[in-house]
């Protein structure tokens, strides 16, 4: 186990630079994840980390080791990878065993190695299959198990779950966080589901065409985004945003499309009638008397909540009800955000400009 | 799917016992013989048929321009004393196994260079079609040429060297002619194996090779624990083929040395043929080609068994 930084790292292919500069520190034994929308340069980066791809600027060091010229199989790191790349030709446990044969090691060495870490997986039973005797998500195990018999110093993880249907890859998601608990070996891993983000990591590294937008705990990106970008990204569904100004006359208060007033806290300072956005999520609309007025478009219960899409000053915003309001479309109601918990961008940057 | 089963009872019932020509026609076992029958007429006239007519036909004396009497298997007796038969047995697996151990090599060595990044891939790949292409006879005849034992330019270049003082008899003299032969045959044959072998290599995901680098394999490791063990299935294929051409090796010869010198490249295709057709004695050439059967049939019989799916491959039942 060991720490990993990543130091102003840039990366070209021919004259188009992907990656603009990232730096990302990550602790010892930390779940990092690196979310962003496909293009973004976080596979790229994890690749780079693993030594498949050249570094053109900057440092990636693991412990105390700058390995950007060190070969992929001296890093001491595990890869798993998105079609989990299992050497067809051999059997689970040959698999699980492939790297500590490159090394020398003896049989019983191997074995023994092989036996405890399909221990950990519950793999025992399937050591003498060959891959596509195996389900997905057997597969993926495995996968895991020949990242675990090595005993890495990192592990990094490459869309692991994006080929398995959605009951596994929840409860693929609650193992990989199960087996980090346990061995506590510092993880990188990318993802383009926020959700998956959300439920595994330590910290999320949100990343958008190169740069890194945010990074912070789970909790912290989701209460404060520190932008629109990482603020639309995170969550499900996603925030209504809508465009207008911030008004100070006497109270704050937001003037949004069409006229409609929203409620604020507290008005940034110097800010009336700035043009800003103004982000609600969707779980924190209340209906009240004194909420904008709305026109129910479309009603999805989903039993434990009820999403609700209405045409808010004519734009369509979301929002989710945990109570079971019987509602049709057409009908008129009062949306109210809650102020405490709204956000404000900036109209041109997209900086958040409420604390 | 059952409804023409299900039905035909009922219609029975109420037309008494179909004709014979309606079950035929009707029955979806029979239908399955009827998309048959073109391609099976087809072999059977074109193949079968021959093949079964030399057989036949190793087992009479038959002459061209006279009809044969049934002799058993005199034919088979006299070519088992006939020393230039064995010689020419000899030269076929001598000419096959050279030629084909050199091809796979060289094949293999071409396959795995043009499967890395390199300019002008597709290019370079055509050309290496090349030999593939261009008629045997025509390329035979440039090979007659290069051998040449006045022109050769082979020779004319390594005297200009000083390597050599006087041209090498290439096609007059019995080492050097096989090595000529088996020099040209390779020539022509290794196209085949490269571009059967690259597309092999095409179906490695390489995400294989990455997982092995990271792995810890060198070079040499992800060839022979990644590389060449999921390649088998089409080396066996593509061996198997190249032996298959190689043995029954004609036009090559023929346009060579026509078996020359003193019978030390005659294949048992050339010597069957000048027996045949040269001479006439058509009995004794058919003995010597139906001769070739049994090597062919080993042939295939051992790429059979290494061909047999492996435990690894997709489509067989979990076992």
């Amino acid at each position: 186990m060991s720490s990993v930084q990543i130091r102003d790292v840039r990366k070209s292919f021919g004259n188009f630079e992907v990656l603009h500069g990232v730096s990302i520190p990550i602790e010892d034994g930390e779940f990092v994840v690196l979310v962003g929308p496909s293009g973004c340069g976080k596979s790229t980066l994890l690749r780079m980390l693993a030594g498949l791809e050249n570094i053109t600027s900057g440092t990636i060091s693991i412990g105390d080791r700058v390995v950007n010229n060190v070969q992929p199989k001296e890093r001491d790191i595990a890869m798993v990878f998105q079609n989990y790349a299992l050497y067809p030709h051999m059997t689970v446990a040959d698999n699980m065993g492939f790297s500590l044969k490159l090394r020398g090691a003896k049989p019983e060495e191997i074995s023994t190695g092989v036996k405890r870490a399909a221990e950990i997986l519950a793999l025992t039973p399937l050591l003498d299959r060959y891959p596509r005797q195996l389900s997905g998500g057997q597969r993926q195990r495995v996968a895991m198990g020949r990242a675990i018999v090595r005993d890495p110093q990192v592990f990094l993880f490459d869309e692991p779950l994006s080929n398995l249907d959605a009951k596994l890859r929840v409860a693929m998601r609650t193992e990989i966080k199960e087996l980090h608990q346990r061995l506590r070996t510092t993880t990188v891993y990318v993802t383009h589901d926020q959700i998956e983000a959300m439920t595994m990591a330590d910290k999320i590294v949100v990343m958008h065409d190169g740069i890194v937008e945010q990074m912070g705990s789970p909790l912290e990106l989701y209460d404060t985004p520190a932008n629109q970008f990482v603020a639309g990204f995170i969550g499900s569904p996603a925030m209504n945003f809508l465009r207008g100004a911030v008004k100070v006359n006497g109270a704050a208060y937001f003037e949004g499309p069409n006229g409609v007033k929203l409620p604020l806290k507290s008005a940034p300072a110097n800010s009336d009638g700035k043009p800003a956005v103004y982000g609600v999520r969707p779980e924190h609309f209340t209906i009240a008397d004194d909420g904008a007025e709305a026109e129910i478009v479309v009603v999805e219960p989903t039993g434990s909540e009820t999403q609700v899409f209405a045409k808010l000053g004519g734009e369509q915003v979301v929002a989710v009800f945990r109570e079971r309001h019987l509602f049709n479309p057409g009908d008129k109601v009062r949306l109210k955000p809650d102020p405490a918990l709204v956000h404000l961008f900036d109209d041109s940057t997209g900086k958040r400009l409420n604390s | 799917m059952s409804t023409v089963q299900t039905s035909m009872p009922a219609q029975a019932a109420a037309a008494g016992e179909p004709s014979f020509w309606s079950r035929l026609s009707g029955n979806r076992n029979w239908a399955a013989f009827w998309f048959m029958l073109p391609t099976a007429a087809f072999l059977i006239l074109f193949l079968a048929y021959p093949l079964g007519l030399g057989v036949w036909m190793s087992f009479t004396d038959e002459r061209i321009g006279r009809a044969g009497a049934f002799v058993g298997i005199e034919n088979y007796q006299w070519l088992w004393d006939d020393s230039i038969f064995w010689l020419s047995v000899f030269n076929t697996l001598l000419y096959t196994l050279i030629a084909s151990a050199i091809k796979f090599a060289i094949g293999l060595y071409l396959a795995l260079l043009l499967n890395r990044h390199m300019p002008f891939k597709a290019v370079i790949r055509s050309i290496v079609l090349i030999p593939f292409i261009v008629p045997t006879v025509l390329s035979a005849i440039a090979f007659w040429w290069i051998y040449d034992s006045q022109f050769s330019i082979i020779s004319w270049s390594l005297i200009k060297l000083g390597v050599i003082h006087s041209n090498i008899n290439f096609l007059g003299d019995s080492t050097w002619a096989r090595a000529s032969v088996i020099f040209a045959n390779v020539w022509r044959g290794v196209p085949f194996v490269a571009i059967t072998l690259l597309a092999g290599l095409q179906t490695v995901s390489p995400s294989l090779y990455e997982a092995a680098t990271l792995d810890g394999a060198t070079n040499w490791q992800r060839f022979r624990f990644i590389t060449y063990p999921l390649l088998t299935p089409i080396i066996a294929v593509v061996m198997t083929f190249s032996v298959l051409f190689t043995f029954t090796d004609f036009q090559l010869i023929w346009a060579l040395t026509r078996g020359g010198p003193v019978n030390a490249t005659h294949l048992m295709a050339t010597l069957s043929y000048q027996r045949g057709i040269i001479s006439g004695r058509l009995g004794e050439g058919a003995a010597i080609a139906t001769a070739m059967i049994p090597f062919l049939v080993a042939a295939i019989a051992i790429s059979w068994f290494g061909m047999q799916r492996r435990k690894w491959q997709q489509g067989s039942n979990n076992d």
